[in-house]
């Protein structure tokens, strides 16, 4: 008897379990373990790809926390992205024209980009009021229309500088090299890197501005790079999060994830549901552009024409991962969710690689993990008829 | 033989009675009332009639139906159907874009088969015959009188039409024994009711057996033969129409002993009018306010009552501004202005809502958040440059939880785990962290169990008592009313019916509830 | 705009108020019948070219569109997972091409092999998207990316791997995957016309081909003698029995006839077509680039496909399966109470529509003759929502009309917005953007339009 009852109740534990917003994330983290074990049975070094995982979660962190506050204001994840993404390209290039470089670069495109996104998240941010319960489709295809029509105007756009336009015909290339501009100006800034010596294999810890630490990152013959860590990147990134969470402890805040949690519940409070989305899309927006040109320093190019088309998806995808819903989102899922999706793709490329050298599998995976995730996440919403 | 009968029906929800042992018996070609207030039974009856699935989910039922004198077990809709009995929606189960006929013939639609589907063994492919369809729509609406076209969109009709279009499919449906008719009349005018209630006894005259579910006993007077009456689960009466009269059914409908352990309110009495309402409009759908007036005194717990679907419950929506609302409200000797929460809620009205977890509850946020969220945004309480303070209001949170005696494991939980009773706990909290002057709660004793009401009634007195604020409390429980209200305003029809005072008699209030006070007492007085 | 649907029956609109209430919901066809019209005087291309492109373009995409309608009528909304449909037809012509099947008996083998697929992955897809209700849309396009995944899985890595391959000139020089892209042409010629004994290309478009004006020409002696049957169809019911419910009786009693006026004025104009098509074709009258045009070829057996799955739309809503489309469609909760069974009928409608995408992916790839293993069924989604959201289809109604002037006028684009783009702005990069943003706009801006409408209707 006390058996069956046990059966029964892990039956049912199942069920609840197979339900939950977090059942994708240890999922993933089962496949992530699976991974790293088949890379260490092949002889990778995990550390290497570890600190590569932590590269591409720098890359992207700041694009997936765009997803917090418009999940908590009540329009779901931003399937727009694109929008604040082209915000932030049209701050960099104009900061690119300028001809500035390094940190005053980076955060001149910053300058730029604000008051843009912010303009470019009002105006979405209305739109979307006007189809709610439709949000998600709706600003899929206002994204795609937008990057489409942005492509006609890098053709047009008046900009000079040789670097960015084709030398031959007109426009804009399609992509535009940071080398020498701000290239990974964050991600190297503060960079603490472990090397180890190959004539005695002993561990060496490096900081970046240390005359070892640019002799040890040239001579190959001496050194094994081992693990990075972009102290400054991370530093910055910790920032925004603690400033996203003291956003979220304000009035507006708590009025804000009030009205995505029950907007007849904000609105009996007195709280405007609509203003409170605006702001949410907004906040997202910025994020945004911020996020694309963090990615871009750290990527070390600016993509221009179609390839922010898709950008919204591997970020809504990450939070998921992370144990968000579509209805509710916290900062710890944007952490855990990036680095489990990109630890995956990083790790799984050489590993899977390794095994099957024809193709891409890991770009199949990546494709077959984003968007059943995001299924999975749909699932939960819909039901009622 | 009777058309239906229905025999000593027992029903538990979850250990909760709601139907002890009431029998029904309806004939053929008879019009039979089914009268009681809300809760006494009459939607679980007719839910265990048509077989609905939440019968079946929550344990069955005792008892035995029969229909003609033959045992039925019904377990869906569709059966109830192929047995002989349909109803009469209170909404209408009607598609707007399709016409009267297909309407009519809604998943009845009669079939030829052709080569395809002759081939596939598979009638789902049969064409249908319009032709055939068209004079079976004929035929039912000519029963009813019904002069239109069987080709027009159900969408362009008048509500009365589209009403009948509900009746035609039903006495469609071949060999149709029992039609069920649920307020009816709620939605129609005057006229169109007449029209109406005249097709019902044309009906039964065809010996069709027609149970009625009213609230409206000037109607069951008119047109019923007998009357069934329930109230709490319990079958109370079955009476021939023509030996009763208007009275003795609005007493038996409300009739019960209640304990008035309140004490003497006589002590407080104040005449200072702290909000006073006139010809005051809401658009709440389903509970629509049509031209309200009443005063409300300070100091005083006021009870509003009445039936389901009258307007009680959008009068205090209407003033927190939650439904567009108009009218001429007056609030501590000044103009008040509505469609405005917040206006209202910083003016010193607080709200507990009648959709606790639709409305009154942020579900997967903490309950202290959940408590000081409104008084935040509305007073800048709990506020530090705009940021919020977590101890300051975890110290509250935590004053609540003890002097409510809200169960939970601390305030940091969500409310979603939390009882039916603790919830309701955690929204007077909320309201009360507001200061209010007049508080609303809206059937605060919904869904929560016996032992949480008492607690939350007593608060509420408590409140009145010890703190002098003035509550105005809406709820179906009319004895729970009666219990610890100053008077009681009943709502019929969207308007105030009339205030009476909770000793005031059960044919009183049951008149009022039904909308017939006026018309006995004053107009046609003694229709028995 | 409410207004109008419930204006009370019988009232006799004025012409205007007609004319108003058309123009208001054929607007967005009527800006791209405008766009067009400028796009082609801009690019100012010979008519023979536009024509030519224009009919194949048809001939193509249309089946594609029509696979569209069931899924609106059971009120999913616009399917983009009909890829997972393109995606089965791939697999049934990689199947085919497998054993080297090819001619008439490889297309046969291909249709007949799609159907099984597309049943199982349709039952899926209206699974999970009864499982998505109200939001079937993005549902419908992720899950169409989810599957891409598996598609992928299955034709990089498994095929070759797991999955023998006879053919190996499909298969990548590893032995491993499929190349990017399948030669479906075959050598031995069968006809003049294209069609070949051991290729898939043109296996159906070859079968046979007619001279467009011809074509027209007996188009219009049919529908001659339809109208003309209509006309008396009173006569003819009088003279002979029909029984009731039948086909006959379906098309010669309907239950709202048309006036005779519309009968009458149909058959003058179908007089006049087919006398200009008999002028043109038979008698050489016209001028020289007439003449040339005379000489275009439309696909005969193609175009008879298109136009029977066009009468399965219509014929299929007239049987109890089309009704239930059309409740469900209207309201599930309605229907449900009823006793439809709401959920069957949804994924009914689904896996219709994912049958019909992948015999329209065939109907396609054989035209084109190449088929890109991983790019072919990627557009074709997006591509056939926006061609039928150009006709004038909302998420909640289309019609075979709207599919074909939907795949024409968007198909008019695509073949001069690049040359419109060059002639204007001396790029024509600019025209394949501002068709892309077409495209995408169409789709947004009609779903936008359509979830306001909802969320009005909802806060009254």
């Amino acid at each position: 008897m006390e058996l069956k009852d046990k059966q029964i109740s892990f039956k049912e534990w199942w069920r609840q379990f197979a339900a939950s917003s977090s059942f994708p994330r240890w999922i993933i983290t089962l496949f992530f373990v699976l991974v790293c074990a088949l890379a260490i049975a092949q002889g990778l070094q995990l550390p290497k790809l570890l600190s590569d995982t932590v590269v591409r979660f720098g890359m992207n962190v700041i694009l997936v926390l765009a997803m917090v506050p418009a999940i908590q204001s009540g329009i779901g994840p931003n399937f727009g992205l694109p929008l604040g993404v082209i915000a932030g390209l049209v701050g960099t290039l104009v900061s690119f024209e300028m001809g500035l470089v390094g940190l005053e670069g980076l955060i001149m495109a910053n300058v730029i980009s604000l008051p843009i996104s912010i303009i470019v998240g009002i105006v979405f941010g209305m739109m979307l009021n006007r189809v709610k319960g439709s949000e998600m489709i709706v600003s899929t295809y206002t994204g795609f229309a937008i990057v489409s029509l942005m492509s006609i105007f890098w053709i047009f756009m008046p900009f000079k500088h040789p670097e960015m336009v084709w030398p031959l015909g007109r426009g804009l290339r399609n992509v535009v090299s940071l080398e020498g501009i701000y290239s990974k100006i964050l991600s190297d800034m503060w960079s603490i890197k472990i090397f180890s010596e190959k004539a005695t294999g002993k561990l060496i810890f490096l900081f970046d501005k240390t005359e070892a630490y640019t002799k040890a990152n040239f001579d190959s013959t001496l050194y094994v790079d081992i693990f990075a860590i972009p102290v400054f990147l991370l530093i910055i990134i910790a920032l925004m999060c603690f400033a996203l969470w003291l956003f979220m402890q304000s009035k507006v805040g708590i009025t804000m994830k009030a009205s995505g949690d029950n907007p007849r519940f904000a609105a009996a409070s007195g709280i405007n549901v609509d203003r409170s989305r605006i702001i949410g899309t907004t906040l997202s927006t910025v994020l945004a552009g911020i996020g694309i040109t963090i990615f871009s320093q750290s990527y070390g190019f600016i993509q221009l024409y179609q390839a922010p088309l898709n950008a919204a998806f591997p970020a809504v995808a990450a939070i998921l991962i992370g144990g968000a819903s579509a209805k509710s989102a916290k900062i710890s899922h944007v952490l855990i969710g990036t680095f489990l999706f990109n630890g995956l793709l990083v790790i799984s490329l050489p590993a899977l690689n390794a095994m099957l050298p024809e193709g891409n599998l890991s770009e199949v995976l990546r494709l077959i993990v984003q968007n059943g995730v995001i299924l999975y996440a749909l699932t939960k919403i819909g039901g009622e008829s | 033989m009777y058309a239906l009968e229905m025999k000593r029906i027992t029903k538990d929800y979850y250990g909760n009675r709601v139907l002890k042992g009431v029998d029904i018996r309806v004939k053929p070609g008879e019009i039979h009332a089914l009268l009681g207030e809300n809760g006494a039974g009459k939607s679980t009856l007719m839910n265990i009639l048509f077989g609905m699935p939440v019968i079946h989910h929550t344990g069955g039922f005792e008892g035995e139906v029969l229909i003609e004198g033959k045992p039925v077990a019904i377990k869906s809709p569709f059966e109830a159907m192929n047995s002989g009995i349909g109803m009469v929606h209170q909404e209408f189960m009607l598609i707007p874009g399709f016409s009267i006929t297909e309407n009519i013939k809604l998943n009845r639609e009669i079939k030829r088969p052709n080569v395809i589907s002759k081939a596939f063994k598979n009638d789902s492919l049969d064409f249908l015959d319009f032709k055939e369809m068209k004079k079976d729509a004929r035929a039912a609406m000519d029963t009813l009188g019904l002069d239109i076209d069987e080709w027009a969109m159900v969408s362009g009709l008048p509500v009365g039409h589209m009403q009948f279009v509900e009746i035609a499919r039903e006495i469609d449906k071949k060999g149709i024994k029992l039609l069920v008719f649920d307020e009816p009349t709620a939605v129609l005018t005057e006229s169109e009711a007449q029209n109406l209630l005249a097709a019902m006894q044309r009906l039964a005259a065809k010996g069709i057996g027609i149970l009625f579910i009213t609230h409206r006993l000037d109607e069951v007077m008119q047109v019923a033969n007998e009357v069934t009456i329930l109230r709490d689960g319990e079958l109370v009466a079955n009476k021939q129409i023509k030996d009763t009269s208007i009275i003795e059914i609005a007493e038996l409908m409300v009739g019960r002993k209640i304990d008035l352990k309140r004490k003497d309110t006589k002590g407080k009495e104040n005449d200072e009018i702290v909000l006073s309402i006139k010809d005051m409009h809401v658009k709440m759908p389903g509970e629509e306010v049509k031209g309200a007036s009443l005063e409300i005194k300070r100091g005083e717990i006021l009870g509003i009552g009445g039936l389901a679907g009258q307007g009680k419950i959008g009068i205090a929506n209407g003033i927190m501004g939650l439904y567009a609302s108009r009218g001429e409200v007056v609030y501590e000797g000044k103009a008040y202005k509505l469609n405005d929460p917040v206006y209202a809620l910083s003016n010193g009205l607080s709200f507990v809502s009648e959709d606790r977890r639709g409305v009154g509850l942020l579900l997967d946020t903490s309950i202290e958040d959940n408590i000081v969220v409104t008084a935040m945004h509305i007073q800048n309480q709990f506020l530090n440059f705009g940021i919020k303070q977590s101890k300051k209001i975890k110290a509250h949170a935590q004053k609540m939880i003890a002097d409510f005696d809200i169960r939970c494991t601390g305030p940091v939980q969500i409310t979603r785990r939390l009882s039916g009773g603790n919830q309701q706990k955690v929204c007077v909290a909320r309201a009360l962290t507001m200061n209010p002057n007049i508080l609303f709660v809206s059937e605060p004793t919904r869904g929560i169990d016996i032992g949480a009401k008492k607690l939350v009634l007593d608060t509420l007195v408590k409140l009145n008592e010890e703190m002098g604020m003035t509550i105005v409390m809406t709820s179906s429980e009319l004895a729970e009313l009666r219990t610890i209200c100053d008077r009681i305003a009943i709502v019929c029809e969207g308007r105030i019916e009339g205030v009476l005072q909770p000793e005031d008699s059960d044919a009183d209030f049951g008149l009022m509830m039904s909308g017939d006070y006026h018309k006995v007492k004053h107009g046609r007085g003694g229709i028995a | 705009m409410e207004q109008i649907a419930v204006k009370p029956n019988g009232e006799k609109l004025t012409l205007k108020m007609r004319f108003r209430e058309w123009f208001i919901e054929n607007i967005v066809m009527i800006i791209f019948l405008s766009i067009c019209i400028a796009g082609i005087i801009i690019a100012d291309q010979p008519a023979y070219f536009l024509i030519t492109q224009l009919l194949e373009r048809i001939s193509r995409n249309t089946f594609l569109v029509l696979a569209l309608i069931i899924p609106v009528v059971a009120g999913m909304g616009l399917n983009f997972s009909i890829i997972i449909g393109a995606m089965a037809g791939q697999i049934a012509v990689i199947i085919a091409k497998n054993f080297n099947i090819g001619g008439l008996p490889g297309i046969t083998l291909v249709m007949v092999l799609c159907v099984p697929l597309s049943i199982l992955f349709g039952i899926m897809i209206g699974r999970l998207l009864n499982k998505t209700r109200g939001q079937e849309m993005i549902a419908s396009m992720i899950v169409g990316f989810f599957a891409n995944g598996l598609y992928q899985f299955l034709f990089l890595f498994l095929v070759g791997l797991v999955i023998p391959i006879a053919n190996k000139d499909i298969l990548l020089q590893s032995g491993i995957g499929l190349r990017n892209s399948v030669d479906m042409a075959g050598v031995i010629q069968a006809n003049a016309d294209g069609l070949t004994t051991d290729g898939l290309k043109y296996a159906i478009d070859g079968i046979w081909k007619m001279r467009i004006f011809n074509m027209v020409f007996f188009y219009g002696i049919m529908m001659l003698a339809f109208n003309s049957i209509m006309l008396l169809r009173k006569q003819i019911v009088s003279k002979i029995a029909i029984k009731s419910g039948s086909v006959l009786s379906l098309i010669l009693e309907p239950a709202e006839p048309k006036a005779d006026r519309a009968y009458r004025i149909r058959l003058i104009g179908y007089g006049i077509l087919t006398a200009v098509a008999f002028a043109i074709h038979y008698l050489g009258m016209g001028s020289t680039e007439l003449k040339m045009i005379s000489t275009i070829k439309f696909p005969m057996v193609t175009g008879l496909l298109i136009a029977l799955l066009a009468l399965f739309n219509v014929v299929i809503q007239k049987t109890k399966l089309g009704q239930d489309f059309r409740s469900v469609g209207q309201d599930q909760h309605v229907s449900k109470v009823s006793g439809i069974d709401v959920d069957k009928v949804r994924v009914i409608a689904i896996t219709l529509s994912t049958i019909l995408a992948a015999w329209g992916q065939v109907i396609m790839l054989q035209n084109v003759g190449v088929l890109n293993t991983f790019g072919s069924h990627m557009q074709i989604g997006m591509f056939s929502v926006a061609a039928l959201l150009v006709g004038g289809a909302s998420v909640t109604r289309a019609t075979n009309a709207q599919a074909f002037i939907g795949v024409i006028l968007f198909h008019t684009l695509f073949i001069v917005s690049p040359t419109a783009g060059k002639t204007l702005f001396g790029d024509p990069q600019i025209g394949e953007f501002f068709r892309a943003f077409v495209a995408y706009g169409v789709i947004g801006l009609s779903l936008g339009l359509y979830a306001w409408k909802r969320a009005m209707g909802k806060a009254t």
